[in-house]
């Protein structure tokens, strides 16, 4: 049991690590609620590319086709990456920059990988879950935002581990999801921050722990190159980025990959001099056929100019936890049903943070008429402290 | 604390974090029965969540031995209400 003297300590942790997150917490919990539902705004939205159904045999055309098509919308740009989406293989989706650094300036060109045909260049950087996204991933501050986000997720699983210590000395006296309905506004509602937060604790520990892992994502891959692909590449230290005209065939390098990975399919690729390849390589990574390995990459470096399979590492450990905590972030793993979950749980997480905000304005206000002599009311009086003693006298 | 009252205080929501980790697992290591285990084990909180939080126009009974007793909602539809589960 907690003496009153750790009581004050544990509160005081609880208030401050919750008050410094609860702005940030709540605007993350508001705009990711549309971020559940992405891809059926964006069917409403009609932003999805649809492709002309044709049938299952219809053969393909070649990748060098493809991004032929691309390109030729953007003669100046060059190809950094190109994907095809997760349900299915009918299309390409293109990404074209200026230069092979990272960069918010991209062209995304969606082609029909049966015809190579471009089907619709996908409007980039606008609109409405644009900024959803934004102000959820990085607050449009880049790197800077991102782990700044991270920062308040750890403040906020701070917040969480001292709520469930603080559980127990609140509820002494009450059931379990009891909700004194017909005391003050303040008791039904410190009960209500009880309840919701300790049913929601598993889900919010969850999901703030892999979104704040995923704040690293960008210095993950980077260690990762630096760790790993370094050695890899000795061989070509020292060479400039291949030259677009000096590349073999990319369907070649393609087939190649997929041989040395059989079971797999298609996630992206990522060209020559781009930050997730090298200067020297296409990288194809292809994800698994099972729900789980679906989740997870293998990395196929294959030499740009010859075609051939240069190496295909084991992702490490910390890439393979990265890729598994996005979709635990996300709620993308579970149909439809999964994704309503975990809106009612996101929304219990802003009435939550919602209710820590309201209690701790109104710490001292009904509470003064009811406090014992031993804690008087007064400046730094920690809000949990004295929400305990409001709530003793109250029951 | 003596076993009754740790399993009082701590049944419920221990239960339900162990039902919240095994619907978040499942649904990841299986489409099929882990994602029904998923919706059941991540759906059945919301409820108690719901449940309880749902405003009533009748005061609740007392508090009794959380082993046994049964809690009546406005509607006077009565729920077993137990810690054992």
């Amino acid at each position: 049991m907690l003496s009153p003297v750790a009581i004050r300590r544990w509160s005081w942790v609880h208030q401050w690590s919750s008050l410094v997150c609860t702005v940030f917490m709540l605007l993350l919990c508001l705009t990711g609620l549309p971020l559940v539902f992405h891809h059926e705004i964006g069917h409403l939205l009609d932003t999805e590319v649809e492709t002309p159904a044709m049938p299952a045999n219809t053969p393909r055309a070649s990748l060098d086709q493809v991004l032929a098509a691309a390109q030729a919308l953007h003669p100046q740009r060059v190809v950094q990456f190109a994907s095809q989406p997760e349900d299915g293989d009918a299309l390409w989706f293109v990404t074209l920059t200026p230069t092979p650094a990272p960069t918010d300036d991209f062209k995304s060109i969606a082609v029909d990988a049966r015809t190579g045909a471009v089907l619709s260049e996908r409007p980039v950087g606008e609109g409405f879950m644009h900024v959803m996204f934004r102000l959820h991933v990085d607050l449009f501050a880049g790197l800077a935002g991102k782990l700044f986000l991270g920062l308040m997720g750890l403040l906020l699983l701070v917040a969480i581990v001292t709520g469930v210590v603080l559980y127990a000395p609140f509820m002494r006296k009450l059931r379990f999801g009891e909700v004194r309905q017909h005391r003050s506004t303040r008791v039904k509602w410190l009960d209500l921050h009880n309840l919701l937060g300790i049913v929601t604790l598993t889900w919010a520990l969850v999901v703030g722990a892999t979104g704040m892992v995923n704040t690293w994502a960008d210095l993950v891959i980077q260690y990762w190159q630096h760790d790993q692909l370094s050695a890899l590449l000795k061989p070509y230290e020292g060479q400039p980025i291949v030259p677009a005209i000096e590349r073999g065939p990319l369907q070649h390098s393609l087939e190649a990959a997929q041989a040395k990975a059989p079971g797999t399919r298609l996630s992206f690729i990522a060209f020559p001099g781009t930050s997730f390849s090298s200067p020297h390589h296409n990288t194809f990574f292809l994800r698994g056929n099972t729900p789980l390995t679906s989740r997870l990459l293998q990395p196929v470096l294959v030499d740009a100019r010859t075609a051939q399979v240069t190496a295909a590492p084991q992702l490490p450990w910390y890439v393979t936890a990265l890729l598994v905590s996005q979709p635990l972030h996300f709620g993308d793993y579970g149909g439809m049903p999964m994704k309503i979950i975990w809106a009612l749980l996101d929304i219990a997480t802003i009435a939550v943070l919602g209710s820590g905000l309201y209690l701790w304005v109104r710490r001292k206000a009904p509470a003064a008429a009811t406090q014992t002599p031993s804690t008087p009311p007064g400046k730094g009086q920690p809000l949990v402290a004295t929400a305990l003693t409001h709530g003793k006298h109250t029951a | 604390m003596k076993k009754s009252s740790f399993l009082a205080m701590w049944g419920w929501p221990l239960a339900l974090a162990v039902l919240s980790a095994s619907g978040l697992a499942s649904a990841l290591v299986s489409d099929t029965w882990g994602d029904w285990w998923s919706w059941l084990g991540l759906g059945l909180p919301v409820a108690v969540m719901g449940w309880h939080a749902w405003p009533r126009s009748r005061a609740l009974p007392a508090p009794v031995a959380p082993a046994s007793h049964h809690r009546c909602g406005a509607d006077n539809a009565c729920t077993p209400h137990s810690t054992h589960r």
